[in-house]
């Protein structure tokens, strides 16, 4: 990072501090960008390692490597992991480095709580992973902790997951508020709303959703954590409560949450689409409302992750035909896409390629989602592999490739330099390869019965679940590709123009790369 | 900070704890609703204000299953599997209980019906889930329900489910109670 840090010296005579402490007490939206980045790349890489782990295991039937404990606890953590601390952050990462930037504000609205919302996050995770060495292991319950495996047969750790979901969920809370109070106050004079950037759009969507869910999560948790240690039955049908309260409340904060982590992707993807393509994009209303409606839609929904609990038909109807609505926003979303690209001279970049396939995998993913939204096949499908292979096709090929596609387009304006557009090719092919060689084969032992969370499987499914594993290991290891990639580029590389990419358009482009330490301390002109 | 920024931030701060409540208000929200929609198999008492008519009355099958929760060692059965019981009319049906432990144990029974929708014309009189059981090492006994099926209930509905699932809610920290580590048969 010291060469980035230098440049920005040179430009600025009000640059960054030196030292630890710039990174310490910094309230500048982008040296909070890259703290949120670097950590959340941590995070994966963390998560990742879990995934090698079960991966590992599930290569061969039967017990292999791990004690199925530990397979449990594995699970429950990378799931926890990657969502929490991979997915979320590197989107507020993202948040930070470019709202300001493409509204043409100087920085965020709340640049010190900024800073807190970011430095608890490391305590948070901290004492999720150290719950790795307390006696009685990590939680082992599954990332949606459903009680009362949550809490009546939880190990003792269970008080600090709760304490670090609470860190958690208060990062969050006050990374959306930070954004939504910049969006909504600081855009330069002619910025209208419906001129903003989608994924300032996307933003502001999604902080809303996080303003009005991750509260929930919170009382969830609170419940638990009052039900397991000062005797009230929340979730407990012995003294009154009801274990399937916790899944309506847990799923009414963890539908929105789903798109909390794919919103701003449709954001990121809708603008490298569009440069690429040498296009105005397609639609931008439509796009916007498009967000808006899924963004309400998902909070009617939640019910379809129950449908085996014993729902009356009424409920399983309704969320049946509430989930297949989703589609109709989200068809929008990839038609407009496409009809971006039609006709436009398009070029291949490294990103371009990440958000196509994003484009292309997303709809697979959205596509299995549909087949789960319908109740009786739900009923077969429900806790398969089907449902395992739906929600990595929506979150690796989705959100994750999306985050990869924004830091290729965005970080030459970051660092001045241009990555290695062939590694970052070869990085594409590799993670697309191995997504697909990981996830696709998972449809099929899905349907054909293997049920999900166990360390153990039938014999018949052993053939796809090594192809699966190779798949595994060769998308893990090619992340350390692109981690080196991104060093690289850090260090240096070729120097990037203003604009950076022929097509791009935006107040982000029409500064120096890199950014200065300070950009639009005036507002800019728009015309 | 300027003006319109502090009146978003206070909306937003203000909004946070709300919806924490919210969180809250969902446990009594699925209760009212479960009450409202009949949903969950719950029974609710309520007094019941019907007249006793017993003229169109008619005998439908009630079945008892009874369920012992995770690590519950007594032993715990209907005393008769199914009833012919007949709509508006007043049935007892027993349970037999035995605490088949060597320490004093508290249980508590709770019951669910099946079909949902018959849930709500089920009442009971009387019934042991009312109470605690408190039994002594070995000891046995015959919990009875006193239960009546209102003739309101839909016409379809031939046979009910009465279950029970007994937990024990032994609280082995009180030292009146007998010590812990002991057998299980």
């Amino acid at each position: 990072m010291s060469a980035v840090i230098e440049n920005h010296h040179e430009d600025h005579h009000h640059g960054p501090a030196k030292g630890i402490t710039r990174w310490l007490y910094t309230t500048n939206h982008k040296d909070i960008g890259t703290l949120y980045l670097w950590f959340s790349f941590a995070m994966f890489l963390i998560g990742g390692a879990m995934a090698m782990v079960i991966r590992a295991e599930l290569f061969q039937p039967g017990m292999q490597i791990v004690e199925p404990e530990f397979y449990n606890q594995m699970i429950t953590l990378h799931g926890l992991i990657m969502i929490f601390g991979g997915v979320m952050p590197a989107f507020v990462g993202l948040a930070n480095w470019l709202v300001p930037m493409m509204i043409g504000a100087p920085d965020m609205a709340l640049p010190r709580m900024n800073n807190l919302s970011f430095w608890i996050l490391p305590f948070a995770f901290f004492i999720l992973l150290s719950s790795l060495f307390m006696e009685g292991g990590a939680p082992n319950f599954g990332w949606t902790f459903y009680a009362p495996l949550s809490t009546t047969y939880a190990p003792p750790s269970v008080t600090f997951f709760i304490f670090s979901v609470h860190i958690m969920g208060a990062s969050s809370i006050m990374g959306a508020i930070n954004v939504v109070v910049t969006i909504m106050n600081m855009r330069a004079p002619g910025v209208g709303l419906m001129k903003m950037p989608l994924f300032v759009w996307s933003w502001l969507i999604t902080a809303y959703l996080l303003i009005a869910v991750m509260p929930v999560l919170a009382g969830a948790v609170t419940m638990m954590l009052m039900d397991i240690h000062f005797g009230t039955s929340f979730f407990n049908a012995a003294g009154g409560g009801d274990p399937v309260l916790f899944q309506h409340i847990f799923w009414f904060f963890g539908h929105p949450e789903v798109y909390i982590m794919i919103l701003p992707a449709f954001g990121i993807v809708s603008h490298i689409i569009e440069t690429f393509s040498r296009k105005q994009l397609f639609g931008y209303s439509s796009m916007v409302w498009a967000m808006l409606s899924i963004a309400i839609l998902s909070f009617v929904v939640w019910a379809h992750h129950m449908f085996t609990v014993g729902l009356p038909l009424a409920a399983e109807i309704f969320f049946m035909w509430a989930t297949m609505l989703i589609a109709v926003p989200t068809g929008v979303k990839v038609f407009n896409w496409v009809a971006t690209m039609f006709r436009g001279s398009i070029t291949f970049e490294t990103p371009m390629l990440f958000a196509l396939a994003f484009v292309v995998l997303f709809t697979i993913g959205g596509l299995s989602g549909l087949m789960l939204a319908i109740v009786p096949a739900d009923f077969q499908y429900h806790d398969t592999y089907f449902v395992v292979a739906h929600f990595h096709y929506v979150l690796v090929p989705g959100a994750i490739f999306s985050i990869m596609a924004a830091v290729y387009y965005w970080i030459p304006k970051w660092t001045g330099n241009m990555y290695d557009e062939r590694l970052g090719k070869l990085h594409f092919w590799l993670s697309f390869t191995g997504v697909n060689v990981t996830f696709f084969p998972q449809h099929f032992i899905g349907l054909a019965g293997m049920p999900r969370r166990y360390p153990d499987y039938a014999l018949q499914f052993a053939d796809w679940n090594m192809v699966s594993s190779v798949g595994a290991f060769l998308f893990g290891f090619s992340q350390l590709l692109f981690l080196f990639i991104v060093l690289k580029t850090v260090m240096g590389g070729k120097k990037a123009t203003a604009q950076v990419w022929e097509g791009a358009k935006g107040l982000e482009w029409s500064v120096a790369s890199p950014a200065p330490y300070h950009t639009f301390s005036t507002p800019p002109k728009i015309d | 900070m300027n003006k319109g920024s502090k009146k978003t931030l206070t909306k937003l701060i203000i909004a946070v704890p709300l919806m924490f409540a919210f969180g809250f208000a969902l446990v009594p929200l699925y209760d009212v609703f479960c009450e409202v929609t009949g949903l969950n198999g719950k029974v609710f008492q309520s007094e019941h204000t019907e007249s006793l008519v017993i003229d169109d009355g008619r005998s439908i099958s009630l079945q008892f299953i009874s369920t012992n929760n995770e690590n519950m060692p007594w032993t715990f059965q209907p005393s008769k599997e199914v009833m012919k019981i007949e709509t508006g009319k007043y049935h007892t049906a027993t349970f037999f209980v035995k605490n088949t432990t060597n320490k004093k144990m508290v249980a508590q029974a709770v019951p669910s019906v099946a079909p949902s929708n018959a849930a709500a014309h089920l009442k009971k009189l009387e019934c042991f889930c009312f109470e605690q059981q408190e039994l002594l090492p070995g000891e046995e006994a015959t919990l009875p329900v006193k239960l009546l099926v209102s003739n309101e209930l839909p016409s379809n509905i031939k046979n009910i489910i009465l279950s029970y699932t007994i937990f024990d809610i032994t609280d082995y920290n009180d030292e009146s109670l007998a010590h812990h580590e002991t057998g299980m048969e």
